[in-house]
């Protein structure tokens, strides 16, 4: 079952703490906003995805079934 | 906004009143039924559909997506939430470059109205909303109110039609700033999911449809799906409103059948002047790939680009594409709704990027591939992450523009210019967003 | 100590764990604010502000529920089991407990829809959320004058150093939301800005990103 990252770049303020506890699927653009892998999230980093989806202080991160 | 016809002989125009019109009471509610007959109700929800999916009918306002699933996606969602939906009549038109829905509401009003209430009775809905611009040449809302109580004295409208006016903002006629703004907030778009054809108006299953989609609706629905394929081509059938700006810089609209070649519709393409397909969120073609062009998606893939909503634009020679194309991106950028962090950061940086270029002062700050990396690298960055198209289609437009006038950049750098005319040529509206009443 | 009146375990543990939660309290204060500006710490990464936020809150919770629980049943002093939420029903320091129940109350709302933000709209979530600003100073005002014990010494220092933290920390909150500019005027602002400034090169650093604002 495959899962996908999807961010509401309205709430998304750029905090940052998406990409530090999801590096190999979140970078940071020049301006502080994430870059979100669209592709569906590897086996093995969906706790990592859920730490980065309950630390966004905006609550603008998501981790969809697709 | 004047009228041409161009095209079959016999079967255009279909929305547009005839030329021979000399009254020009194509708007009158006579004329109206003695021309197309009587609005044909089905009785039923939902039987239009299959009709409208024969006739193979796309949206007309720019993203071509087809109408019966639209409509269906409505009729389900009502289905399983149990909620009465509502259709909205877009003619917000929010394209400074785009005059055709406004010319159709002025000129064939009952058309569009026709449709909605066809359009509300194929899905079940109990609430349609007409949202039209708020400033146009012509007092369209005075004229949609005649339209309206000539309807109501005549008992033919089912569904009440409220009319509703969108802000002069770029991005008012985007579905999700449409119905925010309807819903009492400012014309700004918001995040689907869920999609508005879910949950809409007031959290309802809501149909937004083209002002002209639905014009051509009414007609589908009196003369059938075979009716509609006599014109067009068989992957994208029909007629569409073409707005056509040439050296005057006027809007000219002509009903024209998909697949017209664009010599046809724009007169003589030179190698050097310079094409504008699709409005501010289009690209820009030179004139020999113009040349072997027609107007629909399929040959227009060729060369990325799309037919968009029928705006197609030639640059006088007199005039710079660079320094219209950097005006355009000013306003563009001036016009983003601000939310999302690529957009506000990146379009007004590849605005600033552009002024500079189209005023040859590049050289002082960096060099010329470095302000070029630069505008390359943030439209990548800006691209799809927004919560709407508006950084997409900026970046589209953009990029077409740095590729067709590559050699007037060089000429920039070396500080010359091919404009002999001052006067800026693409249509910008006067008034930025300043406050935030300037989106309510 | 002076203010000691009584020798039962709870009526101390209560009044313990009553100044540890002010502690706490001022903390995720502290850390609250700094969440909004997008400050922070030095020496630890960005998640770990709104981490910490979240976990002394819940940990405060805790110490205050701890400290309700001791004070209702201690038998020294008879505050009945309704003053924790109901304000004014308790006979024993009327007024004060009473700052004590509201202050509770609406940091139990705090709490309670921040752990089910993922259920409210945006605008209620902030709306119970922003209500930390009444609930603090009222559990500040509670803690000097339900007892005597924060009004003296040591404890006095402590209680006058949290304020002045808090109160500092809003200001500048203030100050820098001042800059804040709306929305409509921001496009335009870093154009000119962008603009006026020049190419990276020249300034040696590139312009910073532009925040978008919460709403």
């Amino acid at each position: 079952m495959a899962e996908k990252l999807l961010v509401n770049p309205i709430d998304c303020e750029g905090h940052g703490a998406c990409a530090e506890l999801l590096p190999e699927a979140i970078t940071m653009d020049e301006w502080g906003f994430p870059i979100v892998d669209p592709r569906p999230l590897p086996p093995g980093l969906e706790r990592n995805a859920r730490a980065a989806v309950s630390a966004c202080p905006t609550l603008a991160l998501r981790l969809l079934r697709s | 906004m004047t009228q041409d016809t161009t095209g079959a002989a016999t079967e255009l125009p279909r929305l547009l009143p005839p030329p021979e019109d000399k009254n020009r009471n194509a708007h009158d509610w006579y004329a109206h039924t003695d021309r197309y007959g009587r609005l044909p109700y089905r009785e039923r929800q939902g039987t239009l559909i299959a009709d409208v999916e024969a006739a193979g009918l796309t949206g007309r306002g720019g993203a071509a997506f087809p109408v019966h699933r639209k409509l269906q996606a409505v009729l389900e969602a009502a289905d399983k939430r149990r909620r009465t939906p509502v259709v909205i009549a877009n003619g917000a038109e929010s394209e400074p470059a785009s005059d055709k829905d406004a010319t159709l509401l002025w000129l064939s009003p009952h058309l569009v109205l026709d449709g909605l209430q066809l359009a509300a009775e194929a899905v079940g809905a109990d609430t349609a909303i007409l949202y039209t611009h708020v400033n146009r040449g012509h007092d369209v809302g005075a004229r949609l109110r005649e339209a309206l109580q000539a309807r109501q004295a005549a008992g033919v409208d089912r569904v009440p039609v409220q009319l509703a006016t969108a802000p002069a903002r770029f991005l008012a006629g985007q579905e999700t700033a449409l119905i925010n703004h309807l819903s009492g907030g400012p014309a700004i778009p918001t995040f689907m999911p869920p999609r508005i054809t879910e949950r809409g108006l007031h959290g309802v299953p809501t149909l937004v449809q083209n002002a002209e989609t639905l014009a051509h609706l009414a007609l589908i629905a009196r003369r059938g799906p075979r009716w509609f394929r006599g014109v067009g081509t068989v992957d994208e059938p029909g007629s569409m409103l073409a707005t056509v700006r040439r050296a005057d810089g006027k809007p000219r609209i002509s009903e024209v059948p998909l697949g017209i070649p664009l010599q046809d519709l724009v007169g003589e393409l030179g190698q050097d002047r310079a094409v504008l397909l699709g409005g501010y969120h289009g690209t820009w073609l030179t004139g020999s790939e113009a040349r072997k062009l027609t107007l629909d998606n399929r040959s227009l893939a060729a060369v990325q680009a799309k037919v968009g909503a029928g705006i197609v634009i030639t640059l006088p020679p007199d005039r710079c594409g660079l320094v219209e194309t950097a005006n355009v991106v000013r306003y563009l950028a001036l016009e983003s709704a601000g939310q999302c962090g690529p957009c506000l950061n990146g379009l007004p940086r590849i605005a600033a990027a552009l002024a500079e270029i189209a005023g040859g002062r590049f050289g002082k700050h960096g060099t010329r591939p470095q302000v070029l990396a630069d505008v390359q690298r943030w439209s990548g960055l800006v691209a799809g992450r927004g919560a709407c198209h508006h950084p997409d289609g900026t970046t589209r437009f953009v990029r077409s523009a740095l590729r067709v006038f590559a050699a007037e950049v060089d000429r920039h750098q070396r500080g010359r210019c091919s404009a002999t005319v001052r006067q800026p040529f693409l249509p910008i509206p006067k008034d930025a967003a300043r406050t935030e009443e300037d989106w309510i | 100590m002076t203010g000691i009146n009584s020798s039962t375990a709870l009526w101390y543990t209560s009044r313990a764990t009553g100044v540890v939660a002010l502690l706490l309290l001022t903390a995720v204060m502290l850390l609250g604010l700094l969440v909004t500006r997008q400050g922070r710490l030095p020496g630890l990464p960005k998640f770990a502000v709104s981490g910490l936020h979240r976990n002394l809150s819940l940990l405060a919770t805790a110490f205050v529920a701890i400290h309700v629980l001791t004070a209702v049943t201690d038998g020294y002093v008879n505050i009945p089991v309704t003053a924790v939420v109901v304000p004014l029903a308790s006979s024993y320091e009327r007024v004060w407990l009473a700052l004590g129940t509201v202050s509770f109350d609406l940091m139990l709302a705090a709490v309670i829809t921040s752990l089910l933000r993922r259920h409210l709209s945006r605008k209620t979530w902030r709306a119970v959320h922003l209500t930390a600003y009444v609930s603090w100073p009222v559990a500040w005002f509670h803690s000097l004058f339900s007892s005597t014990d924060m009004r003296h010494g040591v404890l006095f220092l402590l209680a006058i150093v949290c304020a002045v933290a808090v109160i500092a920390a809003v200001l500048w909150r203030l100050a820098s939301a001042g800059n804040d500019v709306p929305r409509a005027e921001r496009v335009g602002l870093l154009m000119s800005a962008v603009h006026g400034r020049g190419r990276r090169g020249q300034q040696g650093r590139a312009p910073q990103g532009e925040r978008t604002l919460s709403k």
